[in-house]
């Protein structure tokens, strides 16, 4: 089977983010960067699928020529090759996902992982874009258990597996009141929630490896997408700064705060 | 000139960081206080191939080059110094049939190391001849195909575990350094006994034995070199690895570094945190100066040898300045801590006790500098 998966390069939460003074964007000298580890999660789920089913893992990043390092990262962790669409500006969730829709339709893969949104803005919104896009069956969050004690985790049943006849994929879900479960014809899009599975570390050989596999360069011109943002981000801003708390003599201010100031009891 | 690390060794240099900051941190200070022999975190950089990093790929190893080691050599040493020094034994014992060996040698004696988890150990030194290299006692005497090893090796990392031991013995002791030749020995074959584990001020999770060779037997096949060559493989292989152990020094340097911030953010007197503190603000600025000079110094001292130049100057200066670097800063980073720093739950300490085997190890201090002398009136 062939499976194309996404790595968005994000920034590293490690990383000081600063916010810009005019609010236009955050500060990105000396920031490092990262694959968003949704996307690392979901290239973890097809290395695991292909070495089951056969195959192929195919990743693909937008972005300028930066995002080869995340293509790379996901190359050295057994990826077969690469495809980067070369694109610097911004890009809205309706662009990324035409830009993978085209992608798509290029690869032709049996199923499509993504993380289930990034960690830079949180959208959540690309994976569900493709699938409408494509017309495929969409599972999202997919999610491995519902504790580490359920029945699931001591059988360490996968939570993305493919059905006996090969021709739909069976996916556990996490969703409000516990775990569904539910089945996608092939073609699919899954997105991948945070307790999928663990990702591999990248080796020192597979990092030398992943020196010579392929990086196909894209454009949005080639693909024929119009990527002009339909949503513009007005201002970013900083949470506001937490104010110091207080230290009260005793319990009776405690609760004359609480009750008159606080209004909580 | 370039000072900026390529994309490339940015990768490995995270792929290192995430080893000894996810598996190996985590598990430093138990093995630092039981000096048990760290086999999970070794299994684990084994699988990431962090083992068997200088072989050629053609023998089963990563084929870094000496700045690319050094660079994974720093993250694993901020990690544990201990378990750096046991993941790096592997190549040092190999590095004198990956200069020297024959084809037929590197196949043989190289290539098994990827198949499976497997140590191999570096033994030179004797309770007799420690920098004093050309004092050797252990004889190699030739009978037939084969010679028989006898004597005695003392502070043997990885000793206890090896499967394989690259060997310097004298096949005549009249000739001094001229006699010195290299052998490897295979398996754990009749003769060769193992000592107890020696119980070490730091660097605790590395296993460091004696070995006894009575009569031990070793193939001519397994000579690397001509007899009298052993000195100078000896003295090359060290050429090699005084990077690495030096980039060990950066490696406990910056993590006091980060410890000591970290504190001093934290810790308040007279009111305000001990960061604010100009005493303390000068002794941050000259660990994270020194640490910064000692890691140029190092990629210097690799850079030569990937250039395939002579470093024997650069690398002695770099493992000189290193190690009493990391001595001083490790030592300041305790002081930061103040009586915290002391006691065994905080971790500069034990970076303390780490640092100063750097001082000793692959060549003394103060042997560096009678290195960096001679070569100067060379």
């Amino acid at each position: 089977m062939k499976i194309l998966v996404t790595a968005k390069r994000v920034e590293d939460p490690e990383s000081k983010i600063k916010v810009k003074p005019d609010g236009s964007g955050i500060v990105q000298e000396g920031l490092k960067y990262k694959i968003n580890p949704f996307d690392e999660i979901g290239v973890e789920e097809g290395l695991r699928l292909v070495a089951k089913h056969q195959g192929e893992v195919v990743v693909v990043s937008i972005g300028g020529k930066e995002v080869q390092e995340q293509l790379r990262h996901a190359l050295a962790m057994g990826a077969h090759r690469a495809v980067w669409v070369n694109h610097t500006g911004p890009l809205d969730q309706f662009g990324i996902a035409a830009l993978l829709q085209k992608v798509t339709e290029k690869e032709k893969p049996d199923l499509v992982i993504l993380g289930k949104q990034s960690i830079d803005d949180d959208q959540n919104q690309v994976g569900q874009y493709l699938a409408e896009f494509l017309g495929w069956g969409q599972a999202t969050f997919a999610s491995k258990v519902e504790s580490m004690e359920s029945e699931q985790e001591k059988n360490k049943v996968p939570a993305v597996t493919l059905t006996a006849d090969g021709k739909a994929v069976r996916v556990i879900r996490e969703v409000d009141n516990g775990l569904a479960t539910l089945e996608c014809q092939l073609p699919a899009v899954v997105t991948t929630d945070l307790r999928l599975n663990t990702p591999r570390y990248a080796s020192l050989p597979g990092i030398m490896k992943a020196k010579s596999k392929p990086i196909e360069e894209l454009t949005p011109e080639k693909l024929g997408v119009d990527v002009a943002p339909k949503i513009q981000i007005v201002k970013l801003s900083s949470p506001p700064a937490r104010k110091a708390g207080i230290k009260v003599p005793d319990v009776a201010t405690l609760v004359d705060k609480l009750r008159n100031e606080a209004k909580v009891v | 000139m370039e000072f900026q690390l390529t994309e490339d060794q940015r990768a490995l240099q995270q792929a290192a960081r995430k080893y000894a900051r996810e598996v190996v941190r985590p598990k430093a200070a138990h093995y630092d206080e039981t000096a048990t022999f760290p086999r999970d975190l070794l299994a684990t950089a084994f699988e990431l191939g962090l083992l068997n990093m200088a072989a050629p790929t053609e023998y089963g190893g990563v084929g870094l080059s000496h700045l690319d080691q050094t660079i994974v050599a720093e993250e694993l040493s901020w990690g544990c110094a201990g378990v750096a020094t046991s993941i790096i034994a592997n190549d040092l014992a190999n590095l004198p049939i990956i200069l020297h060996g024959s084809e037929d040698q590197k196949k043989r004696l190289l290539s098994h190391f990827a198949e499976r988890l497997k140590f191999s150990s570096f033994c030179l030194t004797e309770p007799e001849a420690g920098s004093d290299v050309a004092n050797m006692q252990t004889t190699a005497r030739r009978e037939g195909d084969e010679y028989v090893i006898n004597g005695a090796k003392c502070f043997i990392t990885n000793g206890g575990h090896a499967e394989q031991y690259t060997v310097f013995a004298t096949v005549d002791k009249t000739k001094k350094h001229k006699g010195i030749t290299c052998f490897v020995v295979e398996g754990r074959p009749k003769g060769l006994s193992v000592s107890k584990h020696e119980n070490k001020m730091g660097q605790r999770a590395s296993d460091t034995v004696s070995l006894t060779f009575e009569d031990v037997r070793v193939p001519v096949a397994n000579r690397i070199g001509e007899e009298g060559q052993g000195f100078a493989i000896a003295m090359a292989t060290l050429d090699n690895s005084r990077p690495l152990t030096a980039m060990f020094s950066v490696g406990i340097a910056r993590a006091a570094l980060e410890h000591s911030m970290e504190y001093a953010s934290q810790r308040k007197t007279f009111g305000k945190p001990i960061i604010e503190h100009q005493a303390i603000q000068f002794m941050i600025a000259d660990m994270a100066m020194n640490t910064h000079a000692a890691r140029m110094l190092t990629y210097e001292s690799a850079w030569l040898l990937d250039q395939g130049q002579r470093n024997t100057l650069q690398s002695s200066y770099a493992k000189s300045f290193a190690a009493d670097m990391a001595m001083k800063v490790a030592t300041d980073a305790v002081q930061v801590y103040g009586g915290y720093g002391y006691i065994k739950e905080y971790p500069v300490e034990k970076l303390m006790r780490d640092a100063k085997l750097i001082q000793v190890y692959e060549g003394t201090s103060q042997v560096q500098r009678l290195v960096i002398a001679k070569e100067l009136f060379r």
